[in-house]
């Protein structure tokens, strides 16, 4: 009896945790390479919500000593960053952090710089998904990051 | 609208919205789509220290025609996309047989050591000078261009910088030629700077 009941528990668990997993997907995931004392790195990527609930990224873990949600405000020509306490993805939208807007920002990098060709373990975590893992692909800066270019 | 008033942010966004206002109105009169703007004392001497830690003047720095922008190295997003902008127009000038200078001036002296901006620069432009300073100097020359920043407050080691993101066009003699915004391409960037070398030789 108790063992059906763990094996039903641990079930439920499963199909949960795969229902809410489903509702997101990440697409895109890079970060530009960095300088060898650079002290910090942005991420970015476009996350999907496919589900028909809407969700909120609370928060991204990797191994650095700080990884925050960042947006940038301009006023007049002055960059402000922001640090977000969250970023709402509603149901069937695409949210996209691009270089100039949102970024998710690995600080703490000091002798350990983003290198082209190697990849950042993160893991997302979603209100309602919970943990979604992603791998960020730390890739060369070129105009293709250049928000503003005017081939946009 | 006298542009010599520093020190806070109203009165940097004040400036800006002025230099801006000008030059979108006279814009149409000038043969390099757009202009020096009259009485506006952009620029001028300053002392700050270079990749090699030598003390360095704006003299020693700006020989030729050159891109002045000030940011910090730990912001990940806004300074890369402005310096790899200015780089791309040093590039493409290049590539047309014109000379020009590019300079990134910090405005975090705390972190950003004359090797840390040393390596940022050299992450976008073999020649790109990187320039740091004492707290000091850095505010004198920011102040000199009239660039607003701050660092906000809270956290001593992963703090952020507010910071104007304009960059400028200078001239070793003349001094102040006109400033891009950041969401002027290289390609315009490129060919306004042209034209003011082209005057200007």
């Amino acid at each position: 009896m108790k063992t059906l009941y763990m094996a039903g528990l641990a079930l439920l668990g499963l199909a949960t945790t795969a229902a809410a997993e489903s509702a997101i997907s990440v697409a895109d995931a890079r970060a530009f390479e960095t300088a060898p004392t650079a002290m910090a790195g942005g991420g970015f990527l476009a996350i999907t919500n496919t589900g028909t609930s809407d969700d909120t990224l609370v928060a991204v873990l990797a191994d650095f000593p700080r990884v925050e949600l960042h947006t940038t405000e301009f006023e007049n020509d002055v960059a402000r960053m922001i640090h977000l306490d969250a970023i709402p993805i509603p149901a069937g939208e695409t949210v996209a952090l691009e270089p100039g807007g949102m970024h998710v920002m690995f600080m703490g990098l000091q002798g350990n710089p983003l290198t082209e060709g190697e990849t950042i373990n993160a893991t997302l975590v979603f209100e309602q998904a919970g943990d979604v893992p992603v791998t960020f692909e730390i890739v060369k800066r070129d105009m293709a990051g250049h928000g503003h270019s005017h081939n946009h | 609208m006298k542009a010599v008033i520093i020190g806070s942010s109203i009165m940097a966004v004040a400036v800006g919205l002025g230099v801006y206002t000008w030059q979108t109105t006279n814009a149409a009169a000038d043969p390099c789509g757009n202009t020096t703007v009259a009485g506006a004392a952009i620029g001028g001497p300053f002392e700050l220290v270079s990749e090699t830690g030598e003390t360095v003047t704006d003299r020693n720095v700006i020989t030729k025609p050159t891109l002045v922008y000030f940011g910090y190295t730990f912001c990940p997003d806004v300074c890369p996309i402005d310096t790899m902008r200015n780089a791309i127009a040093a590039d493409i000038l290049a590539e047309q047989g014109v000379d020009i200078g590019t300079v990134f001036i910090s405005v975090d002296p705390e972190r950003d050591t004359p090797e840390v901006v040393g390596h940022f620069t050299d992450n976008f432009h073999d020649e790109m000078i990187g320039l740091t300073g004492s707290p000091e100097q850095v505010r004198a020359a920011s102040q000199a261009y009239k660039t607003y920043y701050r660092a906000v407050e809270g956290d001593p080691e992963f703090y952020l910088v507010d910071h104007s993101t304009q960059t400028y066009l200078m001239f070793p003699e003349t001094g102040f030629a006109t400033f891009f915004r950041r969401d002027t391409p290289a390609e315009q960037v490129a060919e306004i700077t042209a034209c003011f070398a082209g005057r200007a030789a």
